[in-house]
């Protein structure tokens, strides 16, 4: 791992210096001040039940459909393309490296933007003079499941542009993976298809899978370490597996 | 870095396959140190193949690679900090700083970071591009591209420095500057550059492996390379005399010495020789010498050599024909039969 901080600060400085960036910092913003006010907005006009943080945290999804894919569709497909990758991997560094440094590098940027959140609350919190706005549990909870949760979005990302030299291919692949596992898992859950006797062990896990309700598990303070585990696990298993996509590609390049 | 051993590349029966197609089929050679090899061949040969196997990027489908001694295959991290290495078309990332990226590609090649610093300096003035050390890559010209990337090969002064078709897109002034620069790790690293040009190769290669279908077809020196392909040598005499006496003063000089073709006497007398002789050494001299005691006048003589270009086409050509039936040489060594003039 001795050349992981050379690749990591060279990736965060590609991305610092990549337009792209930038184009999806300002969209996450955009779009999630556009989601936080309507929360406010739907406050104003009657009481809620619960924290304005956990309403906002449960549209975690709509930010992560657009700037995972941005954010991490490069990484591979492009020094590819480029054919910087061959002389990257002629260096005395590892694919493991490369893959781990370019995995840092969007999941820090990626938690850095969801950072950037705090200030709504900041600003509510200010504008409103009133403690009770800034309600630290929901908070914590939710930047807590954004952070375990991207853990597996970012692999994800990093996986599907370890797949192809087209980074066009590695957006459309990541959106799809990643609304497979958000919303594709919701619905077979929905579905009665499950429901037979024998199918009733998969039922169960695929109930334990819903990522849209592990987010209000989080928000209301139940962290679970099985939730935890499936993040870890699976990113863990989509970096291991962009490795050897990585040395795949190689082999039949 | 750790002492370097007299053979700094060492490949024996080197395979390559991709499904049922042979991109480098039982390849055996070795490389001194300090020496420069040129390896040519038609497009699709197996040179950039066989370059990629020889840095670690590719593996091999058999057969053994050496690097200073250490095993490519079971140790390619080891080897590759012997390796410099520029690829093909000489890819850079387009959004850095020469200076930035030559900082990186050192730091990822383990040089400690103060004697980094002064390498840096060193090899942009080596290369000639102190002056572009702040533009950035993307907006560079081809040559200085080009010199980025054998400032990036020879940064951390590896045993073995892997160019392929280091001059490609250069324009003839560029080429010379290259050739130059190439010609000066000479002796110090062992360099191994392919290219399509053969001129090229010829000034700067101290031995030329000409490979074709994966296959080593010819090696050897460039004048080697002449002997062994056409295995005759040719003088161009323009003389006046006896001109149907002369076979007979040449037999007496060289036994294989012999006349091709002789012009009709112009109207001094002079007329022109054509000969072709088998021997080895230089026979100008003794021409020069037996043929005015016969009573010959002698105007001009030239040695006509066939150039690299020649080689070239009757190695890979003759490979052609001799591929088909896969002819084993009962030398041992992996050329196929050679040509006969």
């Amino acid at each position: 791992m001795r050349h992981y901080p050379t690749i990591l600060s060279q990736e965060i400085r590609a991305l610092l210096f990549s337009p792209i960036t930038y184009v999806a910092a300002v969209l996450f913003l955009l779009v999630m001040g556009g989601i936080f006010t309507v929360i406010l907005d739907d406050y104003s006009k009657q009481a809620q039940e619960i924290a304005p943080a956990a309403i906002f945290f449960n549209s975690f999804w709509i930010p992560v459909f657009f700037m995972v894919p941005l954010l991490t569709m490069k990484s591979f497909a492009e020094e590819r393309r480029m054919g910087t990758l061959e002389t990257l991997l002629t260096t005395p560094v590892s694919t493991a490296e490369v893959v781990l440094g370019k995995f840092s590098a969007a999941y820090l940027f990626y938690m850095l933007l969801w950072g950037a959140t705090l200030g709504f609350h900041y600003i509510l919190h200010i504008y409103a003079r009133d403690a009770r706005y800034l309600d630290s549990g929901p908070l914590i909870g939710g930047f807590l499941f954004i952070a375990i949760s991207g853990l597996l979005f970012i692999a994800v990302g990093i996986l599907a542009s370890a797949l192809t030299r087209s980074y066009e291919v590695a957006a459309i692949l990541t959106f799809t993976i990643l609304f497979g596992l958000i919303f594709g898992l919701r619905f077979l859950g929905q579905t009665n298809a499950l429901n037979a006797e024998v199918l009733q062990p998969l039922k169960a896990s695929v109930d334990t899978l819903q990522i849209l309700s592990h987010v209000e598990d989080f928000t209301h303070g139940v962290v679970d370490t099985r939730q935890a585990f499936f993040y870890v696990t699976g990113a863990v298993l989509a970096l291991i597996f962009s490795i050897l996509g990585v040395e795949y590609k190689i082999l039949n390049s | 870095m750790a002492e370097i051993p007299d053979i700094t590349i060492e490949v024996s029966h080197l395979k390559k396959s991709y499904g049922s197609l042979n991109a480098v089929n039982d390849l055996s050679f070795s490389v001194k140190r300090g020496e420069i090899i040129g390896l040519l061949g038609p497009n699709g040969a197996g040179k950039s193949t066989t370059m990629r196997i020889l840095t670690g990027y590719l593996p091999a489908t058999s057969g053994s690679v050496h690097i200073c001694g250490v095993p490519v295959a079971s140790q390619p991290e080891a080897t590759k900090r012997f390796v410099g290495y520029m690829p093909e078309n000489n890819p850079l990332p387009d959004d850095m700083r020469v200076s930035e990226y030559l900082w990186f590609r050192g730091r990822l090649k383990e040089m400690p970071r103060a004697k980094l610093r002064a390498r840096i300096e060193e090899v942009l003035e080596l290369c000639d591009i102190k002056r572009n050390r702040h533009r950035i890559l993307g907006h560079l010209s081809k040559g200085n591209k080009q010199r980025v990337g054998i400032a990036e090969a020879i940064l951390a002064e590896p045993a073995v420095i892997i160019m392929d078709e280091p001059t490609i897109g250069l324009d003839p002034h560029q080429i010379l500057i290259v050739r130059d620069l190439i010609a000066s790790l000479r002796g110090r690293m062992s360099v191994i550059i392919s290219s399509h040009i053969l001129p090229e190769i010829e000034a700067t290669c101290d031995r030329v492996l000409i490979i074709n279908s994966g296959r080593i077809v010819a090696q050897g020196s460039p004048s080697e390379l002449r002997r062994d392909i056409f295995g005759h040598t040719s003088y161009r005499l323009e003389l006046a005399g006896d001109a149907a006496s002369l076979g007979g003063h040449l037999a007496a000089i060289d036994t294989t010495l012999k006349t091709i073709s002789l012009s009709e006497p112009g109207s001094d007398g002079f007329f022109i020789a054509s000969l072709m002789t088998e021997a080895t050494a230089d026979l100008g001299e003794k021409l020069l010498q037996v043929l005015p005691g016969q009573g010959y006048r002698i105007r001009s003589i030239s040695r006509t050599e066939p150039s690299l270009e020649d080689v070239f086409l009757a190695a890979t050509r003759r490979s052609w024909d001799a591929r088909l039936p896969d002819k084993k040489n009962s030398q041992g060594d992996n050329r196929a039969p050679l040509p006969k003039a």
